[in-house]
């Protein structure tokens, strides 16, 4: 088999994988770079991010008011000393994306202009009209197309990363296009695949958000940190889960139940909808709960209401959501409400890394969704992603490239060994296997609705247990797994089996971590443990690949200059 | 109310079994909220696993599904099945691209000439650059901010009957790209792409259909950005006669 040579290897072309290329040839100049993704860039889920990204801009605004917002709203489970670099780095992110062509949104004078977000206490949320993610994924393509030393190795799949003597030194990858399996080799490689949504139902997240990344270093060992926090974003079209963005609520939209009632004002009266996503999200379940939600084809539902905003503001503004609600619910918000309920958005959880994207398997990085720095600690505030994307891609980036310039070259013909392994699983599990009769879909589509059901807005333990018990069961059904395709060319049969493997193990942590948090804080919500704990756990969780589910670990959490207190908006 | 049903009559290609495209027919339920992308779904999750197709945000924003329904280059993702019924309703990969497999294109060709456009911001000197964001007022955004919203579909290049004639041409998205970057306040790089768009295989291929701007999901208008790079061109002397392009 042959090995291509490269210095990094970063798989995943969104926001994080294309920041990192782009720093990694800059702080290297000529170091051959690999930007590998099972789909082509600007496919990446990226696109889909709607409101805006958030920086220091502003006058009225400082470094330590946007750390404060940020340990605040991560419930004090955010590390203060990353937190701190975050908030310094992003507003420089930000003005770098602005000298490569984003279109961001302007103020009259032609500065930058910022709009109001979740838990954010002044206006620093940078924004281009409604399709930020778009516009800022595009920038970083179109940007990184001036660099021929990125080498794309577009629609290739990586399947596993290449382990040996204690160092990551490449990836096997899923050539899509004719079925081969590779080997990348690599003196370091960065992890930047996004998140997991799918292993949900109802999710905003695209089809390929299935943690491949997480999956990957999971499986060699690394693990993954407080994997039992997952994002609801309170607004999502019920029945598609296609999100309405924050920013709608940013620009001075409401939510009503169905007797018209803004019932934020029982919940978080000083913020109403410019509060956290977990205690918006929880508000609206409770909402359903008594019996004041509207009930709708997809079940229950409470209304976003822009309607007073009226056209300009919802045309210059909001244009997408228009469009969305208008094709996909077939609203038009400017004359009526929008029906939306809690979908699962984005995980506060991810491979375990420091601040510089390194985790503790020398060699391997990650950044973004796929990784948990953490910043974002039990809930992550609405427009502090795409930032962090930029930021820690940036640094992993950097770190990735000042390292690899140190390590050796790794030694091919043992790595095309480790290659050709993984290129006879992929056979004998799937394109040459006989017998077995579970199918792909059906078996993703049960893990969706176990995860549904019982790893939700709220838990209990006696739920989490019912979903360990699901779980398990769907691990021995993936092994009776038959695929009607066995083609070579272009076998997304193939590929869908592969991200159900990575979906199940990262279900598995998730639940895991939650049934050993005993308590809730942000977006962990435990009915049997109603009340945050920082005694027992003011801790962040390690989950690590065992046999028969995730063996949990604990590590601390730095604060630097905001003690734990009550979090109160 | 009865189950609705819809057939659907789609493209399959397997190079690997087959050298020839053949039709299969699916029949599928269907309701008011179901698009084709779903109807896909549907038959690879609990009928035919081996068909194959590319989409990921259901949402008309990643660009990646694609297709000919009913003989339309459009978004699956946005094509309701209640709009296209009683069917049934054909669906075959984007025209004009070499076919993968069933309903995947190979598209590198456009990549290559988005690369050729040189999409990114150019400076003459960046080294002389204030350091800091530019300034750009609304109104200087507004100038090219209909061609900035690409999502690099290529619903544009199949329906352009150019394009279907002389793959060389450079096509709408990849010109509407170059545009965006030219009417851009803060870039000075339109003369590096004018070497490009002036080619004959550049604006001057464009014949003015103009199915390019019907088809764009995101209106985008490209049939205008090449007519407004053709009159750049022309004004600069870079064609003495205007608009008569090369006829296909």
């Amino acid at each position: 088999m042959e090995i291509s040579p490269h210095d990094i290897v970063i798989v995943g072309g969104g926001a994080a994988g294309l920041r990192a290329a782009i720093a990694a040839v800059e702080a290297a100049p000529g170091s051959r770079v690999a930007l590998v993704s099972k789909v082509y860039p600007m496919r990446s889920h990226t696109v889909a991010a709607e409101g805006g990204s958030a920086a220091v801009l502003g006058a009225d605004d400082s470094l330590d008011l946007h750390a404060e917002d940020t340990v605040r709203g991560s419930d004090w489970l955010a590390d203060q000393d990353s937190v701190e670099a975050f908030v310094a780095e992003a507003p420089g992110e930000l003005v770098r994306l602005e000298r490569w062509g984003c279109p961001w949104s302007r103020e009259p004078d032609g500065s930058i202009a910022v709009r109001a977000f979740g838990g954010m206490s002044v206006k620093r949320t940078a924004f281009a009209a409604d399709k930020t993610g778009f516009h800022l994924l595009h920038t970083l393509f179109q940007t990184s197309l001036r660099h021929e030393t990125i080498a794309r190795y577009d629609e290739v799949f990586v399947t596993r990363l290449l382990v040996e003597d204690g160092r990551c030194r490449g990836v096997a990858a899923l050539d899509v296009r004719d079925g081969r399996v590779r080997g990348l080799a690599a003196r370091a490689v960065i992890l930047c695949t996004g998140g997991a949504g799918r292993i949900y139902r109802s999710t905003t997240n695209g089809a390929i958000n299935t943690g491949d990344g997480m999956a990957l270093a999971y499986r060699a060992g690394v693990p993954l940190k407080d994997m039992e926090f997952v994002q609801y974003h309170p607004t999502g079209l019920p029945g598609s889960g296609i999100l309405m963005t924050e920013a709608a609520r940013g620009e001075g939209g409401y939510l009503v139940n169905r007797e018209g009632q803004r019932f934020l004002e029982d919940y978080i009266p000083e913020k109403m909808e410019l509060g956290p996503r977990d205690i918006l999200s929880r508000a609206v379940m409770n909402e359903i709960e008594q019996g004041r939600a509207l009930e709708g084809p997809h079940g229950p539902y409470v209304q976003l209401d822009l309607s007073h905003l009226g056209e300009e503001t919802i045309e210059q503004r909001l244009p997408f959501v228009r469009e969305l609600a208008r094709d996909y619910a077939g609203i038009d918000p400017v004359r009526e409400p929008i029906p939306v309920h809690p979908v699962v958005h984005y995980m506060m959880g991810g491979v375990d890394t420091d601040a510089w994207g390194r985790t503790r398997l020398p060699g391997l990085y990650a950044a973004g969704e796929t990784a948990c720095v953490s910043i974002n600690g039990a809930n992550r505030l609405g427009s502090n992603s795409l930032s962090e994307c930029l930021v820690f891609g940036a640094r992993a980036g950097v770190q990735a490239a000042r390292d690899a310039a140190e390590a050796e070259a790794p030694p091919p013909s043992r790595l095309a060994a480790l290659a050709e392994d993984e290129g006879r699983r992929l056979h004998s599990t799937y394109l040459e296997k006989e017998g077995g009769r579970e199918r792909v879909g059906l078996l993703r589509r049960d893990l969706q609705a176990t995860m549904e059901a019982h790893v939700g807005v709220f838990r209990t333990g006696e739920s989490l247990e019912a979903a360990a018990r699901d779980l398990r069961g769907f691990k021995e059904r993936i092994g009776g797994l038959s695929l009607d395709d066995r083609d070579s060319t272009f076998n997304t049969e193939l590929t869908a089996a592969l991200e159900l493997e990575n979906m199940l193990d990262v279900a598995q942590a998730v639940v895991g971590a939650a049934l050993a948090r005993c308590e809730s804080r942000g977006a962990q919500a435990r009915r049997d443990h109603p009340v945050r704990d920082d005694v027992r756990f003011a801790r962040h969780s390690l989950a690590f690949a065992a046999d028969g589910g995730p063996r949990i670990d604990w590590s601390g959490v730095p604060i630097t200059r905001w003690p734990p207190a009550e979090r109160k908006y | 109310m009865a189950e609705r049903r819809i057939e659907l009559h789609v493209s399959r290609y397997r190079p690997d079994r087959a050298p020839t495209p053949y039709v299969e027919s699916y029949e599928v339920p269907y309701d008011d909220d179901t698009v084709v992308l779903d109807a896909l779904n549907a038959i690879k999750d609990e009928t035919d696993g081996s068909l194959s197709f590319r989409w990921s945000c259901r949402m008309g924003v990643c660009g990646s599904c694609g297709m000919m329904v009913n003989g339309e280059p459009r978004l699956s993702c946005a094509a309701f099945l209640r709009d296209l019924a009683p069917g049934p309703v054909t669906v075959a990969p984007l025209r004009y691209f070499p076919v993968v497999r069933d309903l995947v294109v190979d598209m590198e060709d456009f990549l290559e000439k988005l690369r050729e456009v040189r999409p990114w911001l150019i400076r003459e000197d960046e080294a002389r650059d204030e350091p800091g964001a530019h300034r750009q007022t609304p109104a200087q955004a507004d100038a090219y901010r209909q061609f900035s919203m690409c999502i690099n579909c290529m619903l544009c290049y199949s329906a352009c009957p150019v394009y279907g004639q002389d793959p060389e041409f450079i096509g709408p998205a990849a010109i509407a790209l170059a545009h965006r970057y030219d009417m851009d306040s803060r870039d000075q790089g339109r003369d590096e792409r004018r070497a490009v768009l002036g080619r004959d295989v550049g604006v001057w291929a464009c014949t003015f259909v103009g199915e390019c701007s019907e088809v764009c999901p995101k209106n985008v208008d490209p049939a205008a950005a090449i007519q407004r790079s053709k009159l750049d061109l022309a004004m600069r002397g870079w064609r003495a006669v205007w608009p008569l392009g090369r006829r296909p």
